[in-house]
């Protein structure tokens, strides 16, 4: 019992960081510039649909192919021996080494129009090749300022999110299982179908979260690699916040309706978790 | 027991008595080098608008720490300040943001005695609109907005605010991504004025960057200077200052002042209300308005200065460069932002909100 008061630090840390913020968004949301109790904020909310609707898009569209890549990646990996799994998960976290801007502002150069990918494309006469056979006249190919650009931003910087949780799922599933569902006869493709898959479901979960909601919250990548011409609701609630549009009510009145969609989104995702196999998601 | 714990407390007033008085002390021989202490002044300015060096000289001339950060826009730095995000002792707001600010009482009065070296600012920039009775400002630097463009991805030199509408760019034009400039664009090809507050000449204006938009590349502040110097875009509205160091870096870029008129503004340096080191942002004020200070930045952003000795100092190519200099022929077809009415800013807010939210 008295190991308890260990968790105090972080309880204090929470209470100061991460409570007392929320409680001031709440606030700050139900409240006029006057200071008057107010539903002002949320009343004109329709304003914002493209926004919500850019960012989920985004987000899902981004978290599936997080899923598709990630998926297969843990998987395999835990097949591995121990030597390749190290080497693989050094490789997956070291980009994380990094800040996330300077990475994002690496990818510009890469996808620009005079970028590396164009650069070599044309240099290897890719681009007479391709005008050669289809008569077009490229000369370039265009990804910097799209949607595109946006959700490989997304990927790439979320995708380890997605492939720990779910390899450290498939990693700890305990080989008699396998071996039991083979003993009565199981081919391989069912066994991953009714024994390793429906196991893994947990570390799918909490990669989801983890992918999903930071894509859906994300600001500079729109700027960055969308050109600015794709507005995010990070993008939304900071122009409320540091942008041209100075108004800090309106600014966390969006973030809360966010997160209440973020959060009932994921109760459902819970709930069909728990159905499954019963375990929590991390 | 209550005697020591008297003689903590004596022991400890005495001794905040002393810091107190190093403190008062520092800031009172400020002039003077190499001893103890001098305290800090955190400013808080452009990006990419001040050569780091003078910074460097500045600590040790004076012995007061620079504490330096950037923003990119009046915008961010006006919501920074108000959010209480940070304290600044000396910022350098545009012209209309400097009226916005006086307005709303967000500026500190400057103390004169201690910045002589305003009597060296150009007399026609003295008492300007936004601050009349030059109270709270003294101007950092100057110049005009125009179009920038790359020779050889145009088939014609631009002459009008037109070509950032122009169909022939599409995907190779650079836009404003704050509302007073991007709408500022806007307004002047549609013939009014920046300062215009008709609801109906503003929304007008949206419309046509809602239209433009499926043509612009991305919408950028300092983003374009990579952009245009390694020809990834043909067109981009932006400082004539920043257009002579672009120039130096790709020699195909040139400037169009466009026939409907330019914005003129003027960068100045204030006191925010709050601010913990009014005496250092005061002798930092100074320093920069020196000629050697102010001859530095010059040379390294090419904005134009508004030192008469900085420009005696320049080069005769630069200082009689008609666009960083100009002439009353040039100055009259130029139009300062003033500062908005609230109602006329909340109609900037939600139409640049409007804007950003069109889809491509």
């Amino acid at each position: 019992m008295k190991n308890k008061w260990l968790a105090a630090p972080y309880v204090v840390w929470m209470a100061i960081f991460v409570v007392a913020p929320l409680i001031l968004v709440v606030v700050f949301a139900f409240t006029g510039q006057d200071g008057s109790v107010t539903l002002d904020n949320f009343s004109n909310m329709g304003t914002y649909v493209p926004a919500f609707r850019n960012s989920f898009v985004l987000a899902f569209v981004a978290t599936a192919i997080c899923i598709l890549i990630g998926y297969p990646l843990a998987y395999f990996l835990s097949r591995e021996k121990l030597m390749v799994r190290k080497v693989a998960m050094m490789l997956i976290m070291l980009p994380m080494w990094m800040n996330f801007l300077l990475r994002t502002y690496a990818w510009m150069t890469i996808l620009d129009d005079n970028g590396l990918i164009n650069q070599f494309l044309s240099a290897i006469g890719f681009f007479n090749l391709w005008n050669a056979i289809f008569g077009t006249d490229l000369t370039c190919f265009h990804m910097i300022n799209t949607q595109g650009a946006i959700v490989l931003g997304m990927v790439y910087n979320f995708l380890p999110f997605m492939v720990l949780p779910i390899f450290s799922v498939i990693d700890k599933i305990d080989p008699k299982v396998i071996e039991a569902a083979q003993d009565l006869g199981a081919s391989s493709s069912m066994v991953f179908r009714k024994v390793i898959f429906p196991l893994s479901l947990p570390g799918v979960l909490s990669g989801v979260t983890m992918v999903f909601i930071p894509s859906v919250s994300t600001f500079a990548l729109s700027r960055l690699l969308g050109g600015g011409k794709t507005l995010l609701l990070g993008d939304l609630i900071e122009m409320q916040f540091l942008g041209n549009a100075y108004n800090p009510h309106l600014g966390s009145a969006i973030a809360l309706v966010m997160m209440v969609i973020v959060l009932v989104m994921m109760a459902i995702m819970n709930r069909f978790g728990e159905g499954e196999e019963g375990v929590a998601v991390l | 027991m209550k005697k020591s714990l008297a003689l903590l407390t004596t022991s400890a007033l005495s001794l905040s008595l002393v810091l107190a008085g190093c403190g008062g002390g520092a800031s009172g021989e400020a002039n003077d080098p190499g001893s103890a202490d001098k305290g800090v002044v955190n400013v808080y300015n452009w990006g990419v608008y001040i050569d780091d060096s003078v910074l460097e000289d500045f600590t040790a001339e004076t012995g007061i720490k620079v504490n330096y950060d950037t923003y990119e826009s009046n915008e961010s730095m006006y919501g920074v300040l108000r959010n209480d995000g940070a304290s600044y002792d000396v910022v350098i707001p545009s012209d209309y943001m400097i009226s916005r600010m006086i307005e709303e009482d967000m500026l500190e009065p400057l103390n004169f005695d201690n910045i002589p070296n305003f009597e060296d600012i150009d007399p026609a920039l003295k008492n300007p609109d936004y601050d009349p009775e030059n109270q709270y400002s003294v101007p950092y630097m100057w110049g005009l907005l125009g179009i920038i463009y790359n020779t050889t991805m145009v088939d014609e030199a631009p002459t009008s605010w037109g070509t950032m509408f122009d169909e022939q760019y599409a995907g190779q034009i650079l836009m404003f991504n704050n509302s007073r400039d991007a709408i500022g664009v806007a307004l002047k090809y549609l013939g009014y004025s920046y300062n215009t507050t008709d609801e109906a000449q503003i929304k007008e204006a949206v419309d046509l960057l809602i239209q433009q938009k499926p043509l612009v590349q991305s919408y950028v502040m300092d983003e374009i200077f990579e952009k245009m110097q390694g020809g990834s875009a043909a067109i981009g509205a932006y400082y004539y200052g920043d257009f002579l160091t672009m120039q130096e870096v790709n020699p195909d870029l040139a400037f169009c002042l466009p026939e409907e008129g330019t914005n003129l503004y003027v960068d100045a340096m204030c006191i925010p209300k709050n601010a913990e080191n009014k005496e250092n942002a005061e002798i930092f004020i100074n320093y920069m308005c020196s000629t050697q200070a102010g001859l530095k930045n010059c040379e390294e952003i090419w904005y134009s200065s508004p030192l008469l000795s900085v420009r005696e100092e320049l080069d005769p190519e630069v200082s009689g460069d008609p666009y960083a200099y100009p002439d009353q022929s040039i100055l009259d077809q130029c139009e300062s932002f003033k500062n908005l009415p609230a109602n006329t800013l909340a109609l900037y807010d939600s139409e640049w909100t409007r804007l950003m939210l069109a889809s491509n």
